[in-house]
């Protein structure tokens, strides 16, 4: 096998015991795998529970069945039963993760902000700056904020720091959840592009993106999050 | 950091183990058979409300309490694991001194507040053999700067000190013998906001810079999620849910774990 994700069986459940103990079902059976250099686009409405399992991916959100395995250093890692620091571990060296919104940190610079997950796998302050500084004028930030924490940012410009944050690795897999969601023209083809250096480069991705010409310019496969739907 | 990463991945030996810790007073049990294990360079946070155990759980852990049940493992820095409870007097000293920090809320219990900022720093070196006035007073001035603390104020006692520096203080004399292991006990409460977000900042630096080990004992949710990899939940003195921070917050199981995250008043 030479899939970087293999997903099978995986399902989810909430049960919210404010409540009253009710259970929010959210997907079952959820199965499918992620070649090195394919990205998958994960489709359906609102609600169908694309995020819930781009966060069963990334081992943010648990899982009450089912197998999550992920290639981690040569090895298949099931991160649906994997102990905190391997999941650590797995997250530093292999899985990326660009969420909606930018979690800052108070008064962190924008610069270190994009350069923090290199100097985390060792590379030097500078050189890590350097890749941080290419990666924001791509992404149109001018250099007068780089130095200011992006927590004041508009939502558009937040949003391109935690892109360059997410694309700053070499990290074989990369999850996006709604990348381009508030970014112009411009912008959103700057992350078409990055994504297809990504591909070029055998990285396995996999996206939720709601905009229908994004999705014909990134998907090399679609799967229809509704097949997974949980009947209550 | 580099080196506490990779002390973090590959399977290296715990830093301390707590294997069915309890605690009573009289028929109160304060703290019931709690067990986990942390490794060099992890930050657990210890989260609950007041009455919860946290921190009577703190003080067992880091030996300042005798606990009615189980007991306390930690890694001397010759490689071998050694049960708290007995330690020779020279040993637990040693830990107290130099391989471990202990951050308290009230800055007034972990500092010397009549005498010098510089000499509260440096007292904890002169405990380790130090003697060379000059040096310890470099070393004292640059934790100072380190902790973003005007050097000028060198040779004021603490007493003349804010709130939020005489915790930045506590913390300078507390990392100057670079400990392995810090014990944290609400090191932002009773801080104004801004501050606290100043203080959070430091220490989430400091820590992944030295490559800390911590246990962070706090009732925020916000201070747990920023500085630690892994929570545990207590309750009536118990551990009710454990996980990495981002999954116990943002997936919570337990009926009170829920009610902890949903009371967080949006900023």
């Amino acid at each position: 096998m030479t899939a970087m994700i293999d997903i099978s069986n995986a399902e989810k459940t909430f049960t919210m015991h404010l409540q009253g103990g009710v259970q929010l079902p959210v997907v079952r059976g959820v199965s499918f795998q992620v070649e090195p250099g394919e990205c998958v686009v994960l489709s359906g409405p609102s609600g169908a529970g694309k995020s819930s399992i781009l966060k069963m991916i990334f081992g943010n959100y648990r899982c009450d069945g089912g197998r999550i395995g992920i290639r981690h250093r040569g090895n298949l890692v099931d991160l649906a039963s994997a102990e905190p620091r391997q999941v650590l571990s797995v997250r530093r060296d292999t899985i990326g993760y660009v969420s909606q919104f930018l979690r800052a940190v108070p008064r962190v610079a924008t610069i270190d902000v994009v350069a923090e997950p290199l100097v985390v796998t060792g590379t030097t302050r500078t050189e890590a700056r350097e890749w941080a500084g290419q990666l924001l004028r791509r992404l149109n930030i001018p250099e007068r904020l780089w130095a200011l924490p992006p927590s004041t940012f508009s939502g558009g410009e937040q949003q391109r720091v935690n892109i360059a944050r997410g694309f700053i690795s070499d990290l074989p897999i990369l999850l996006l959840d709604e990348p381009t969601a508030s970014l112009d023209a411009a912008n959103r083809a700057v992350v078409v592009e990055l994504i297809d250096e990504k591909k070029r480069n055998g990285v396995a991705m996999v996206a939720i993106v709601h905009d229908d010409e994004i999705r014909h310019l990134i998907a090399d496969r679609i799967v229809d999050v509704t097949s997974f739907a949980s009947v209550a | 950091m580099a080196e506490a990463e990779t002390a973090m991945q590959d399977n290296d030996g715990p830093l301390l183990t707590a294997e069915g810790l309890g605690k009573n007073y009289g028929r109160l049990a304060a703290c019931r058979d709690v067990s986990f294990v942390l490794y060099p360079g992890e930050v657990l946070a210890i989260v609950g409300e007041s009455g919860s155990g946290k921190s009577t759980l703190l003080q067992l852990l880091s030996a300042q309490l005798a606990a009615s049940a189980g007991r306390v493992s930690y890694r001397m820095r010759d490689g071998v694991m050694r049960d708290l409870a007995a330690l020779g007097e020279a040993e637990r000293r040693f830990l107290f001194r130099t391989d471990w920090g202990f951050v308290h809320q009230d800055p007034a219990l972990g500092l010397r507040m009549a005498v010098s900022a510089g000499a509260n720093v440096g007292e904890r070196l002169m405990a380790v053999g130090w003697n060379h006035y000059g040096r310890i007073r470099d070393t004292a001035s640059s934790w100072l700067e380190r902790v973003e603390i005007d050097t000028a104020r060198i040779d004021d006692a603490p007493r003349t000190y804010s709130g939020g520096m005489r915790q930045r203080l506590q913390i300078a004399r507390n990392l100057v013998t670079e400990p392995r292991l810090v014990f944290m006990d609400e090191p932002t409460g009773g801080l104004d906001l801004s501050v606290q977000a100043r203080l959070l900042d430091l220490m989430r630096n400091l820590v992944s810079e030295l490559g800390l080990a911590a246990i962070v004992v706090t009732h925020d949710l916000a201070v747990a999620r920023l500085l630690s990899h892994r929570v545990m939940v207590m309750k009536g003195g118990r551990v009710i849910e454990t996980g990495l921070t981002d999954q116990v917050l943002d997936d919570p199981h337990e009926p009170y774990t829920q009610l902890l995250v949903s009371s967080i008043l949006p900023a």
